[in-house]
C-alpha cells in the first residue's frame, strides 16, 4: 500500500511529498540555501512559519533568491 | 631654491562645495546616483564600477532558484553586495499584477532585511512601461505595510501627483523605455514634474550616455539610476565614473542657476574702447 503523499509544484516543477507535508518539507525537497524567500498560491510565507505552513495537493511555492537587478 | 607653498589656499577654500544630500524618506545619500547590478561583463566588472562611482544604492531582484542549479551564481552576487556595503533598494522586476507585485515586495524585505522597494509593475511588455493604472493602489498597500516605496513611473503628472498622495515620498519617473538609452524623450513632461511635485524626483530608465544626466540634473531633477548604459559600455567602469561626474555636474549647475537663453548675440568683451572703431 502506498503511503499518502502531496503533490505540490516547487518554482513550477511538480514534486511529491509525504503526508503531512510542510513548506519546511518543501524547502528541504530543493535544498537552497539561505538567503532565499517563500511564497505558496503567490502569498509570502516568513521564514517562522514554515514548519507549521501545511500544503495541499497542487499547492504553487516559489523559492526565490537573490540576484542582479536594474 | 624652496617656494613657499600653502596647503589650502584661501580662494579655494572659500569655494569647497557644501554638503547637498540626496534625502529620502528622511534618510540621507551622498550620492544623487543610484546603480543597477545586472548586465555587467563580470562581477569583478560590477565591483569596479561601484567602487568609482559610489553610488547612493545599488538594485537588486529576486528569482527562482531550480533544483540542481549550482548555488555559485547567487552566492557570489550575495557575497558581492555584503562587500560592497552599499544600500540595497530591491526592486519587483518582471511583476505584472498587484499579487506578484506585493508578494515580491514582502519576499525581498525579509531577504534583503530593507524596507526599501523599487516598485515596478509592468503593464506592456514591448515598451516595459509600468502599469499605470494599478500602481498607485500597490504603492499605497505597501506605503500601509511599513515599506520605502520608490515607484518606477512614467512621467505622467496626475500619476506622480497620486503617488505623492498615497504617500510616496519620491517619484522614479522613466526617461524612455528601460534599456533604449534614449535619453530624455519628453523634456517638457519632466520638466513640467520639477516644477509642479515638491518630492524628490530620480529619472530611472533610459538614460544611455552622461550628457542625458547632466541634462536631467540640470532641470533640477535630483537623481539617476542606471543600469544598462554602465553595464553595457565599452569600459563599464570608465563610463560608471563619468556617469557619477555628470550627475555632479548638472547638479552643480542646476544649484548655480544657469543664464537666461537670449535671442541675439551679446559680445562678452568690452564694446567700449574698442580699438580702430571709427564713427562715420
Amino acid at each position: 500500500m502506498n503511503s499518502p503523499s502531496t503533490r505540490v509544484f516547487i518554482n513550477a516543477k511538480p514534486c511529491t511529498l509525504a503526508c503531512p507535508a510542510t513548506l519546511a518539507d518543501a524547502v528541504a525537497w530543493l535544498g537552497i540555501q539561505p538567503p532565499f524567500a517563500a511564497a505558496v498560491n503567490l502569498q509570502f510565507v516568513p521564514k517562522h512559519l514554515y514548519a507549521q505552513t501545511v500544503l495541499k495537493n497542487a499547492d504553487a511555492i516559489d523559492l526565490i533568491a537573490p540576484v542582479t537587478g536594474g | 631654491m624652496t617656494h613657499a607653498v600653502s596647503e589650502t589656499p584661501p580662494d579655494v577654500q572659500s569655494t569647497s562645495p557644501q554638503p547637498d544630500p540626496l534625502v529620502l524618506y528622511g534618510q540621507a545619500f551622498a550620492s544623487r546616483l543610484l546603480l543597477g547590478t545586472s548586465r555587467y561583463p563580470s562581477p569583478a566588472v560590477l565591483q569596479a564600477a561601484v567602487r568609482l562611482a559610489q553610488p547612493a544604492m545599488l538594485t537588486a531582484s529576486l528569482r527562482r532558484q531550480n533544483l540542481g542549479a549550482s548555488d555559485s551564481a547567487h552566492n557570489t552576487f550575495w557575497n558581492l553586495l555584503t562587500e560592497l556595503n552599499v544600500p540595497v533598494l530591491p526592486n519587483t522586476a518582471g511583476c505584472h499584477s498587484p499579487q506578484e507585485a506585493l508578494t515580491t515586495a514582502h519576499m525581498a524585505r525579509e531577504v534583503f532585511a530593507t524596507p526599501w522597494i523599487k516598485l515596478e509593475l509592468i503593464g506592456d511588455d514591448y515598451t516595459l512601461q509600468p502599469d499605470t493604472l494599478r500602481l498607485v493602489d500597490v504603492a499605497d498597500r505597501l506605503i500601509k505595510d511599513g515599506f520605502k516605496v520608490l515607484p518606477y513611473c512614467t512621467d505622467d503628472l496626475v500619476l506622480c501627483q497620486r503617488l505623492v498622495d498615497v504617500g510616496c515620498q519620491a517619484v522614479m519617473p522613466w526617461a524612455a523605455p528601460i534599456g533604449t538609452g534614449k535619453g530624455p524623450l519628453n523634456p517638457y513632461a519632466l520638466r513640467t514634474l520639477r516644477e509642479r511635485l515638491d518630492v524628490p524626483i530620480l529619472v530611472d530608465a533610459g538614460l544611455g550616455v552622461p550628457s542625458h544626466a547632466c541634462q536631467v540634473m540640470e532641470w533640477g531633477l535630483d537623481g539617476v539610476l542606471l543600469n544598462t548604459a554602465v553595464a553595457l559600455a565599452q569600459d563599464p567602469v570608465g563610463m560608471a565614473q563619468a556617469f557619477a561626474w555628470a550627475t555632479r555636474a548638472g547638479r552643480s549647475a542646476f544649484l548655480s542657476g544657469a543664464m537666461p537663453e537670449q535671442h541675439s548675440a551679446q559680445p562678452s568683451t568690452p564694446v567700449l574702447g574698442t580699438p580702430f572703431w571709427h564713427h562715420t
